[in-house]
């Protein structure tokens, strides 16, 4: 009985706070704007890391292989040979396709080009990779064009980097020190690859006199369980000096530094935001009951009881943490879902191009943090409008 | 004068809201101080850049190697004082997450061309006896434990040494540098090119870059040009540009953030302009009877008004103010955590003199409101309200 009518005062309170939230829209809405500024930016920011890293490590796969040379902290230090590929083709669980074994032999370059709307050098990747390839990685298509033909000073670009960089267009040419590579196709898919430049390993080989040299071989296994036993096999090779990781690994290694660099910024930014905002929301709930001490007042006159009054103060508050969490992550998705940016990938010196991901995690995220600025900002005003006089505020004009 | 005691009457009216009030304002000022921090160090040394330093490298990519013989060539050009050239070693100390620059260089002309770089004598001399020894800067040395004597093993990635597989290469630490310019990067390690390019296994005679110095910064650009026609058509040939559009292209490659610090900024500060400004019309709003009261007294419309004003001014500058101190404060503790993403973290001084603009602009923005109702109020009325 007690409980039941405790249950009815919080409602009627409640209720009637927020049924005057529109009367007082000048108060609420600072407390609603400095929360959706807050929310905002994290998951204006933290969309970023995500859109970077599902783009670097989202595509990748357990049942490819990565191998470098042992020590290699990325692909631009590792060096192979071609009778080392020769040995990693004859490991087991290497799967097999229409040419023999799934093992594609690739060597990466860094090429400069001007970043479009910066206007600056970029580091563009610019892969050489033979048939293969296409079978490890088979979600990669030609969208315009057609596809480079082995032997010929051709390229195809990845539909990231044509968005990203100037002069990528099909039937561009680009020169690179002394040779010129013609653009001929615009290819899609392949996650990080689609912000490559692809061509024929030889013809890169040649243009850079490499040799017969390579940097990392992406190895298709019959499924993921094979990786045990091909890891094993490669150190056991006495020809081989490798290091194996699954892709899926290996991705996340890559993208690790870059994502830790820009959440590192997003929280600094964030905790220091949210500190501002606990203090806004203060200042607004202080506000409300201050304004409204007579009305309290008047409630706990006519035998509301000091607890649906402190609930009360703390419901409205975390509506406006809820309002300012839709406002700011609507914001935010409607602005910066799908936006397109390039940045440097520090693990590989070069450029990854990408669209920021408002994910449902990083909206959640937005909305947990409003409502734990809301709780904060509606419980010290929520106590100080409980332990009002009675008398004294009635009195008061 | 008389306006003081006043104003401090009204700040102390409702202690808590103006302590809320300045301690949001607070925070506003402290974030837009650690954000120009970061920004000015993310932009890794636009500013401090050397008018008269040019960066040559390959024209294909800062990866390429250029010949070591093009120091002569280069300072052989009229324009030109004198070129050091310095190599990515990009090796790993202990873990790959301790990312710091390691290059080799000629100790004596690299000190030359970076009088940045602080030694002392009997550093510079140790390091001119030492084949294996290293000068590193103060923030790597703080942040892995270094002293002056210590073996330091750097793992290499790319240059392994001649015969020695996957070996570490061993440096002495000879002497710690402190940076004479706030900004410039004290995580630097730098040993002797005599001794990497005996020992390396490969591409010897080659180095990464060359920083040129011009004679005229003011022609710069022609010198940069004369550097490049130079080696026109050759096996490598180069591209030279000012040390600080070098630095600028390199910043552009992580992404436009001049942009984003610029709307993050935008977000707070219109969210605590909308805070304060309501806080100080409800004040007003308060004290209308108070209002009535001074000018019943004789008080004018007019000097009304500026109190308003002054008050609003007087707490969003004094906020204003140590949110900037804390930023710098903050800055301070953070460095040596964040040199490696962040190296040389400091407050401009003209991020601070544009802060302690914006705090008087807060001031005079959200007051100008309130402090127009009060002067616009009737004396009898207000005076009703009592």
């Amino acid at each position: 009985m007690r409980f039941g009518s405790f249950l009815r005062q919080c409602r009627a309170v409640a209720r009637y706070n927020l049924e005057t939230i529109w009367e007082r829209r000048g108060v609420s809405a600072v407390a609603v704007f400095g929360i959706a500024g807050v929310v905002g930016v994290l998951v204006a920011v933290l969309s970023i890391a995500a859109g970077f890293r599902s783009v670097v490590a989202g595509q990748a796969r357990d049942e490819v292989a990565v191998v470098l040379r042992s020590g290699s902290t990325g692909e631009s230090v590792s060096i192979l040979s071609r009778p080392e590929m020769d040995a990693i083709a004859e490991a087991p669980g290497v799967a097999r396709g229409s040419a023999g074994a799934l093992v594609s032999p690739e060597l990466s370059v860094i090429i400069d080009r001007k970043k479009i709307g910066a206007g600056t050098d970029a580091n563009v990747p610019l892969r050489g990779v033979e048939a293969a390839a296409f079978e490890v990685r088979d979600d990669i298509e030609i969208v315009e064009g057609r596809m480079f033909e082995p032997g010929r000073n051709e390229v195809v670009v990845g539909q990231g980097a044509a968005v990203s960089f100037e002069g990528l267009q099909v039937g561009d040419i680009i020169a690179v020190g002394r040779s010129t590579w013609e653009i001929v196709g615009r290819f899609a898919g392949g996650g990080v690859s689609e912000s490559e430049i692809w061509t024929d390993t030889r013809m890169l080989q040649q243009a850079y006199q490499r040799g017969n040299s390579y940097n990392v071989a992406f190895v298709r296994l019959t499924d993921a369980a094979a990786f045990e036993g091909f890891e094993a096999a490669l150190s056991d090779d006495p020809r081989l000096n490798v290091s194996a990781q699954p892709e899926t690994e290996f991705r996340a290694e890559q993208s690790r530094p870059m994502e830790m660099f820009i959440s590192i910024l997003g929280w600094i930014i964030v905790s220091m935001m949210s500190a501002g905002a606990v203090f806004a929301a203060l200042n607004t709930m202080y506000a409300a009951v201050s304004t409204r001490s007579r009305e309290i007042a008047t409630l706990r006159a006519l035998g509301f009881a000091r607890l649906p009054v402190v609930i009360s103060v703390i419901v409205e508050s975390l509506v406006f943490g809820l309002l300012g969490a839709l406002v700011g992550g609507g914001a935010s998705y409607l602005l910066f879902d799908g936006f397109r940016a390039a940045t440097i990938n520090f693990a590989s010196f070069s450029q990854v191009a990408f669209a920021f991901e408002v994910t449902r995690e990083l909206l959640l995220q937005g909305i947990t943090l409003a409502l734990v600025i809301g709780a904060i900002g509606g419980l010290f005003p929520a106590i100080s409008a409980a332990r009002q006089s009675v008398v004294g505020s009635l009195r008061e004009q | 004068m008389s306006a003081l005691p006043l104003i401090g009457a009204a700040l102390r009216r409702k202690k808590t809201r103006t302590f809320l009030t300045f301690s949001s304002v607070v925070f506003a000022f402290l974030i837009f101080g650690v954000l120009s921090m970061l920004r000015v160090a993310l932009a890794a040394g636009v500013d401090i850049a050397n008018e008269d330093r040019l960066v040559v490298r390959h024209r294909v990519s800062l990866f390429q190697m250029l010949p070591e013989s093009y120091e002569a060539d280069i300072e052989r050009l009229d324009s030109v004082v004198d070129a050091v050239h310095m190599t990515w070693f990009g090796g790993v100390y202990q873990d790959p997450s301790n990312f710091f620059m390691q290059s080799p260089v000629h100790p004596a002309e690299y000190l030359d061309m970076y009088p940045e770089v602080r030694l002392s004598e009997e550093e510079k001399l140790r390091w001119i006896e030492t084949r294996n020894g290293a000068v590193a800067g103060r923030a790597s040395a703080e942040r892995y434990g270094w002293e002056i004597g210590d073996r330091i093993p750097i793992q290499p990635t790319i240059w392994r040494q001649q015969g020695r597989g996957d070996d570490a290469w061993e440096f002495e630490l000879v002497g710690i540098y402190d940076s004479e310019v706030e900004g410039f990067d004290e995580t630097q390690f730098l040993f002797r090119y005599d001794f990497f390019d005996e020992a390396r296994s490969f591409g010897r005679g080659t180095v990464g870059w060359y920083m040129v110095r011009v004679n005229d910064p003011e022609r710069a650009a022609e010198a940069a040009a004369a550097i490049d026609d130079l080696f026109l058509n050759s096996e490598a040939e180069t591209k030279s540009e000012p040390e600080g559009a070098f630095a600028a292209g390199f910043a552009n490659q992580i992404g436009n953030l001049g942009l984003i610090v610029t709307a993050i900024l935008g977000a707070v500060f219109f969210t605590i302009l909308l805070v304060a400004g309501n806080t100080m019309a409800q004040s007003v709003r308060e004290r209308i009877g108070e209002i009535g009261l001074l000018k019943a007294l004789g008080f004018t419309s007019d000097r009304v008004m500026r109190l308003v004003l002054l008050e609003s001014v007087a707490l969003s500058t004094t906020a204003g103010l140590t949110g900037l101190l804390f930023a710098v404060g903050l800055g301070a503790a953070l460095r040596p955590t964040l040199a490696t993403y962040f190296p040389g973290l400091f407050l401009r001084p003209q991020d601070l003199l544009l802060g302690i603009a914006l705090a008087l602009l807060t001031g005079l923005v959200t007051g100008i409101f309130p402090a127009r109702q009060a002067m616009r109020l009737r004396t009898a009325f207000a005076l009703r309200r009592l």
